[in-house]
Formats: C-alpha cells, sequence, structure tokens
C-alpha cells in the first residue's frame, strides 16, 4: 500500500465516524423515548409486525415525542415479541411476549404516562432499585457476548448505528496494518472456522494469501443447513454488517478482490437485510473501489442457495456458485489453494467471520484469553427443543454443556426429565446425562461422538423417542446426499430402511448390529463431510440408547410413546368425565365417540394419532394416554 | 400460461444478466419468481441464452429443492421439519394437512388452491411446530391450528365472492 493511501484512511473514516455518532446521539436526544421492536424472523413468527404497527399508531395517536425503531433478535426467543423502552429518568427496560393490545398500553401507561407496567417486564437492561435488571440474572454469569452484542440493540438496516457503536473500526485499523501483520494477528488469536470443521481461521487465509492465482475470492457461507440451527440467520438479520466488516478485513488479507454472501433461499429476511447492508456499506464507500480513500477494492454480491444442505459443504458450494449442481469435490487442492473458478478461495462461516474484528480492535491475546486451550473465545448455540429459555446463547468455550441447558437454558419444561442432547445436526449426536458434565469445546465433543458443528443445540426430554431422531437425521442427509459416492447414497439408504422397520416394529435383533456395521462403513468410505458424518446420529444413539433400540424390535414397544406405528391412544374410562365432549369435538377423522354410559371411547381404527383429544382433554380429569404395544389397549365390546 | 408468454418472461428476466454460467441459478430463481415454476420452454431459453445444453439446466433444476417444475397453487404451505418442529409433532402437523387437502408433501390441489411441501427449518425453531403460509411463518401450528387457518381461507374466499 502507498503511503498516501494510509494516510487517507484515517480522516476518511473520521469523518464517517463522526457523522454517525451524531446520528446515533439524535436519536436519543435528551427527553425523548426511544422504543425498540425485535422483529428478526423469530420476533414476526411471534407477531413483532403488528406489534410495531400497534406502537407506531399508538404514539402517533396521542403525539408523542417518541422513535419507534426495529432492532434485530437479543436470543431471548423464548420470550418474542421483545420490546425495550429507553425512557429518560427509567432505566431501559425490556418486555417480553408483548401483544399489540400491550403496546397500546404501554405507549399510553408508560411513555404517555409514568407507569412502567412491571406486569409485562422481562427485566432491565442495567443495574437499578426499581427493575431487576437482565444481567442480575444467573444466566448472565454464565454468558459473554461478543458476536451476538450489537444484535437486538442497534437497527440493522441503518449502518450508521452501527458505526456509531464501533463498527468499522476494525476494518479503518486493519487497513493501516500490512497484510501479512492482519494474518498473523489472527492466526495468533487460535481463532478456528465456527462451520463445523474447526479450521484454524488464520492458516486458512495464509494459505490463500500464498497460492498463485488471480483473482482471489473471499466466501461466506451463510447456508446453515443444519435443520435445527438459526445462529447465522440471527446473526444476519440482527447485525449484517459485522459479517460484511469480516469478510472486508479477510479479504485484506488474503488479497481477494471479489466477495459473496451465500444465505439459504429459507431466509427471505436475512437476504434482504444482507442487500440493504451492501447498498449502504457501497454508498460510504466501505465497500467497493478504493475503500476508504486506500488503495484496497474489494465488493461483495449476494448469492441465495437453493434449498441443498450438501451445499454448505465447501466444494459443493463453489460448484453451485460456479452455475453446476451441488456435489462435492475431492479435497485436496483445497479451496484456499483452488477454489472459485479454479483460483484461491477462502470461505468462512458467518461467525467466524463475524470475530474477527473483535480480534483486530481487542488483539490476539485478548481473544486467545476467553476459553479453553484448543479453542479460543466464545461459542454461540441456538437452543431448541424441550428446554425452558429458547433461543441464542453465547458462552466461552469450555462451559459445560449443563451450564447451558440448566443454567443459561433454565432446563426442562413442564416437569419432564431430561434426555439427550442433540448437537450438531445431521453430522452431529446424541449426548446423555452422563456427557453433560463435558466441557463445550471443539475437541470434547468429537471425542463423545458429537461435533461442534454449526451450533444447532436441540434438547430432548423422556417423550423423544432416540430410534425416531436417529432415523429423522437420516432420512435427511439420504434425502440430501447428493449421490456422487456410493458409500454414501446407498448406505445411507440401507440405514433408513432398517431404522425405518425399527420404528414401524419390524425390526429384527440382527438389524442392530447390521446397522451398527454400515454406519462404520459410510463413515469411513464416504467422499465429503455430508456422509462421513452422517452416520453420528446412528452411532451415538446406538452408544447410549441402546436399550431403546432393543425395546422396539424385542416388545414392539416404543419407550418413549412416540413412535405412531407402535403407539395407541385410549380414554382410560375410569377418568373420563362423562358430561365433557371435548375430545370429541376435537378428532380431525371422528373417532372418538360415547358409549352407553357416555364415557368416550376411541375407534382404534379410525384414529389417526393427531394427539388433539390428549391435548384436548382437560387437566383435571387427563384421562387420554397413549399406550405402547398398542396391543395394550384393553379390547372394548360396543 | 401460453409458451409465448412463458419465452416473454423469460427473455425480460436474461435482459439483466450477462452470458456467464455462474449465472444460471441466480437466473432461474428470478425466472421462477416471476413465473412461480420453470416450465420447459423457460428452461430451453435460459439454455441457449447461456450456450449450455438443455440437460444441464434440468439437471441444475431436479439437483436444487427450491425449483419446482409444475405451476404452484394460489397459497403455499410449507410444513417445517426441521429437527426442533419434527420432535414437538411437525409430522403430526403435516399429516394434518395432507389430510384436510387431500394431497401429498410436493402435490397441488386440483383447484390450484394449495400446494404442500415440506421445507427444513426456516429459522424460528422456537415457535415449534412451524408452517410457513405464503411466506409468513406462523409458530405452534397443530392440526387443530390447521383447521382454524383454513377456516379462515374459506372465510375470505367467501368474503371476495359476495363482493
Ligand atoms: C454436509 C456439510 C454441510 C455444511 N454446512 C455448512 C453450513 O451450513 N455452514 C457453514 O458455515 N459451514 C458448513 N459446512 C462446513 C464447510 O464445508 C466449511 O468447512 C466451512 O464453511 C468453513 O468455514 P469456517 O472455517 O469458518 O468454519 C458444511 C460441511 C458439510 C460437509
Ligand atoms: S426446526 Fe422448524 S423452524 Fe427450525
Amino acid at each position: 500500500m502507498t503511503t498516501t493511501g494510509v494516510q487517507a484512511i484515517i480522516p476518511a473514516f473520521q469523518e464517517l465516524k463522526v457523522c454517525a455518532e451524531a446520528h446515533w446521539k439524535g436519536l436519543w436526544k435528551s427527553g425523548r423515548t426511544v422504543i425498540t421492536v425485535g422483529t428478526a424472523a423469530c420476533g414476526q413468527a411471534a407477531g413483532a409486525l403488528e406489534v410495531l404497527q400497534a406502537f407506531r399508531d399508538e404514539v402517533s395517536k396521542l403525539n408523542l415525542d417518541c422513535r419507534v425503531i426495529e432492532v434485530g433478535c437479543m436470543g431471548h426467543c423464548y420470550a418474542e415479541p421483545i420490546v425495550i423502552i429507553s425512557k429518560p429518568g427509567y432505566p431501559a427496560i425490556c418486555y417480553g411476549h408483548v401483544n399489540p393490545v400491550i403496546a397500546g398500553t404501554l405507549v399510553k401507561e408508560f411513555v404517555a404516562g409514568d407507569n412502567p407496567c412491571l406486569e409485562f417486564v422481562l427485566g432491565a437492561l442495567e443495574k437499578n432499585d426499581l427493575i431487576p435488571s437482565l444481567s442480575e440474572f444467573p444466566r448472565a454469569q454464565y454468558e459473554k457476548k461478543l458476536i451476538l452484542k450489537n444484535c437486538g440493540h442497534i437497527d440493522p438496516t441503518d449502518i450508521e448505528q452501527y458505526i456509531a457503536n464501533g463498527g468499522y473500526l476494525a476494518l479503518e485499523k486493519a487497513l493501516r496494518m500490512r497484510p501479512e501483520k492482519v494474518i498473523d494477528e489472527v492466526k495468533r488469536s487460535g481463532l478456528r472456522g465456527r462451520g463445523g470443521a474447526g479450521f484454524p481461521t488464520g492458516q486458512k487465509w495464509e494459505i490463500c494469501r500464498n497460492s498463485a492465482g488471480k483473482p482471489k475470492y473471499a466466501i461466506c457461507n451463510a447456508d446453515e443447513g443444519d435443520p435445527g440451527a438459526f445462529m447465522d440467520r440471527s446473526i444476519i438479520e440482527s447485525d449484517p454488517h459485522s459479517v460484511l466488516e469480516g469478510m472486508l478485513i479477510s479479504a485484506y488479507a488474503t488479497g481477494a478482490r471479489q466477495g459473496y454472501i451465500y444465505v439459504r433461499a429459507e431466509y427471505p429476511l436475512a437476504v434482504e437485510r444482507v442487500q440493504i447492508a451492501l447498498r449502504q456499506a457501497k454508498k460510504l464507500g466501505l465497500l467497493g473501489r478504493e475503500i476508504l480513500g486506500s488503495n484496497f477494492s474489494f465488493d461483495i454480491k449476494l448469492f441465495q442457495g437453493s434449498g441443498a444442505f450438501v451445499c454448505g459443504e465447501e466444494t459443493a458450494l463453489i460448484a453451485s456458485l460456479e452455475g453446476e449442481a451441488g456435489t462435492p469435490h475431492v479435497r485436496p487442492p483445497y479451496p484456499a489453494v483452488s477454489g472459485l473458478f479454479g483460483k484461491p478461495t477462502t470461505i468462512n462461516n458467518v461467525k467466524t467471520l463475524t470475530y474477527v474484528r473483535h480480534i483486530i480492535n481487542n488483539g490476539a491475546e485478548w481473544f486467545a484469553g476467553i476459553g479453553t486451550k484448543g479453542s479460543r473465545g466464545t461459542a454461540v448455540f441456538a437452543l431448541a427443543g424441550k428446554i425452558v429459555n429458547t433461543g441464542l446463547v453465547e458462552v466461552p468455550m469450555g462451559t459445560t454443556l449443563r451450564q447451558v441447558i440448566f443454567e443459561v437454558g433454565s432446563g426442562i419444561p413442564n416437569g419432564k426429565k431430561f434426555k439427550a442432547v442433540q448437537i450438531g445436526g445431521p453430522s452431529g449426536g446424541c449426548l446423555p446425562e452422563s456427557a453433560l458434565d463435558l466441557p463445550i469445546d471443539f475437541d470434547s465433543l468429537k471425542k463423545a461422538g458429537a461435533m461442534m458443528g454449526s451450533g444447532g443445540m436441540v434438547v430432548l426430554d423422556e417423550d423423544d423417542c432416540m430410534v425416531e431422531i436417529a432415523r429423522y437425521f437420516v432420512e435427511f442427509t439420504q434425502r440430501e446426499s447428493c449421490g456422487k459416492c456410493t458409500y454414501c447414497r446407498l448406505g445411507t439408504k440401507q440405514m433408513l430402511e432398517i431404522l425405518t422397520d425399527i420404528t414401524k416394529g419390524r425390526g429384527k435383533l440382527e438389524d442392530i448390529d447390521m446397522l451398527q456395521h454400515l454406519a462404520e462403513g459410510v463413515k469411513a468410505g464416504s467422499l465429503c463431510g455430508l456422509g462421513k458424518t452422517a452416520p453420528n446420529p446412528v452411532l451415538t444413539t446406538l452408544r447410549y440408547f441402546r436399550n431403546e433400540y432393543e425395546a422396539h424390535v424385542r416388545e414392539g414397544r416404543c419407550p418413549s410413546l412416540m413412535c405412531p406405528d407402535l403407539i395407541a391412544y385410549y380414554i382410560l374410562p375410569h377418568k373420563c368425565e362423562r358430561s365433557c365432549d371435548a375430545c370429541v369435538g376435537t378428532c380431525s377423522v371422528e373417532a372418538i365417540s360415547p358409549d352407553k354410559k357416555r364415557i368416550k371411547v376411541i375407534d382404534q381404527e379410525k384414529c389417526v394419532k393427531c394427539n388433539n383429544c390428549l391435548v384436548a382433554c382437560p387437566l383435571q380429569y387427563n384421562a387420554v394416554v397413549k399406550l405402547s404395544p398398542p396391543g395394550k389397549v384393553p379390547t372394548s365390546k360396543k | 400460461m401460453t409458451e409465448e408468454k412463458i419465452k416473454q418472461h423469460t427473455r425480460q428476466v436474461l435482459k439483466s444478466f450477462s452470458k456467464k454460467k455462474g449465472n444460471l441459478i441466480p437466473i432461474l430463481q428470478r425466472v421462477q419468481g416471476r413465473l412461480g415454476y420453470l416450465p420447459r420452454e423457460a428452461m430451453l431459453e435460459v439454455a441457449e441464452f447461456l450456450g449450455l445444453p438443455p440437460i444441464h439446466v434440468y439437471g441444475v433444476v431436479t439437483f436444487y429443492n427450491q425449483f419446482r417444475l409444475n405451476p404452484p397453487g394460489k397459497h403455499s404451505v410449507r410444513v417445517c421439519l426441521g429437527t426442533a418442529c419434527h420432535m414437538k409433532g411437525g409430522y403430526i402437523t403435516l399429516d394434518a394437512w395432507k389430510r384436510r387437502l387431500s394431497i401429498g408433501a410436493g402435490e397441488t390441489t386440483t383447484d390450484r388452491e394449495f400446494d404442500l411441501d415440506t421445507v427444513a427449518c426456516v429459522g424460528c425453531c422456537v415457535m415449534a411446530p412451524v408452517t410457513v403460509l405464503d411466506e409468513k411463518p406462523m409458530g405452534k401450528v397443530d392440526p387443530t391450528k390447521v383447521d382454524g387457518l383454513l377456516l379462515a381461507f374459506e372465510r375470505e374466499r367467501e368474503g371476495k365472492k359476495k363482493q
């Protein structure tokens, strides 16, 4: 870089920063109340857009000096829609489960009046004497937010809010460093890829930088194919510029000229937010030619995936960018040597890239000081399934699974018992209670048979069948297998057939050993990561829950009462409150009718096991039960 | 839609693209966005534009789950079968949709009102089980809610008829 280039950077950035800070201060003008509504996809599904409109309507009706803005996801998805009201004289207060009626009340009572409506409060954002703050929640002691820090607090469609909160500062700093120095910093930080494999990021960049061939490319992998994970979506929807900044720094370090963000088509809101972010960054000269007056030029294009899990695999992703079907290629050569259009290409996960700015800003030592020896930094998980606090969490590496599930996630709802935690999606595994004290890091999870994967964490309780979950994942990978190599194509098919037989009660005892044998074969013989890891859900459930397999095979019984072919719904005659008709009305197929004494009876021939009657039967009667094997249902006389 | 119309729409889309093979998927996405599906004529048109054998285009279209070869229904129903949704009864919800619409996943009702399909996680796992109705993710959709949603559509249709 020429010296004039370097010298131009500071004033160019300074100008942007001053502007952005003035904009941010203007937003929080003294005396004005600011309402933020979380409208990421999780919020929208819970009705956040209606809530947003209700706030806007009420504010304009009462003609108040109050700004209503949209932000991303705070991670407390269990309480969506979430709203934060910052009123002068009060701490900023976070409200959960808000609906349009509550929104109207909050404006009337709190914004216009002085009643903070404690009944709707989730917590305050800072410590105060009035309301318990979120930082005093037990979970806060385990959390450490680096890359989720902005999420839910700034408007993702407003680049100035990002800049005012320290955004693009790392880019400015990096541009004043030599690219080798940037790589060195990332290397020393110990950052490993968060896309699943955990490859050292700095090393990947170095290989790309040192590989011959021009132009070089930088790709952000936002395909997030794990069907139970939503971290990348949330980050892109809530803080898209942090991803762009990471890409810019990586491109500067490797010498890439063109970048691609590869986003899943199933995430329309993420796509939209990236488009807006790209437009704004270009407008401010943070993207495009001669960025910030330096002689570094880089552009980013958005590419929408088309719904194929295997395209998350880097070589398949590249094939799809080239206009091919997304089938993986044998590595080496690795993309860093020969990637997109045969040129050196770095592919990094969304989270990996988002860490970069923090490393540049705070230094490699700071980052390396968080987490464990082999796994530096934090881990981000999407908690879902049978857990009280579903949502996003960020904890230092080395935190135990138990802490994440029971302290941060507040455990299992409805007084049920924990059974297993599924980590890493279709490539990961199911870990039982006995593994809960494992520290979360790349290596210990692998040893237990699971995998960090992308960060999906689905908690399963006593009602979840372990054979069924194995069957579910194998069905998924079998369908998504691209068919290129035999082990994966045929092996997953055979595994699926055996698992299906077992869940339908047609399994034989020798099938279990055959399954183990096949799983090991597919693991050893497949070409890409999809096939190599597809057996993990089977292998871990066999390892930790073999008794469930055996119950299905030997007794035709599903211990968790889940497999539809192995259960029957039954109404306990002595519990049925005869004058109540709740189950009759709710049955999808008119399979329930009263007998002479008006006790309700299910016609087993007609029953489609839709679970409606079990939900409908009032709690105080609790007369509907599931029985397994179905033969347990006493034969009734009409 | 007539063949001629399909070709016209496709050419309209092609205008904003250069003849690079890497544009294949974005082009197909844009064409499907306009037509709702990818008819044979459209694929042929795209193949010619990019100078690719039609079989390549067909191969790509059938590889990716997003592309469809037949026209969609007026309303799209996508039942999420991601891990969280599946474990919270997504498969029961899918059964309910199938029963009520009398079609299987990947099919369209004969009156072309609805098409039914599955999707693997739309990122709203916390609201499981999720059904995406006309692009809008709806949370906690069980068989009873399926009936409610269908009823709402029926009302709407009747309301329109009266007008
Ligand atoms: C079947 C399969 C699916 C994958 N899906 C993803 C994905 O959705 N997102 C992702 O970032 N990486 C995914 N990966 C990993 C990528 O191949 C690649 O390792 C990663 O994007 C590299 O980025 P990182 O070094 O930042 O982790 C997948 C790998 C396989 C084998
Ligand atoms: S599993 Fe259905 S939205 Fe994620």
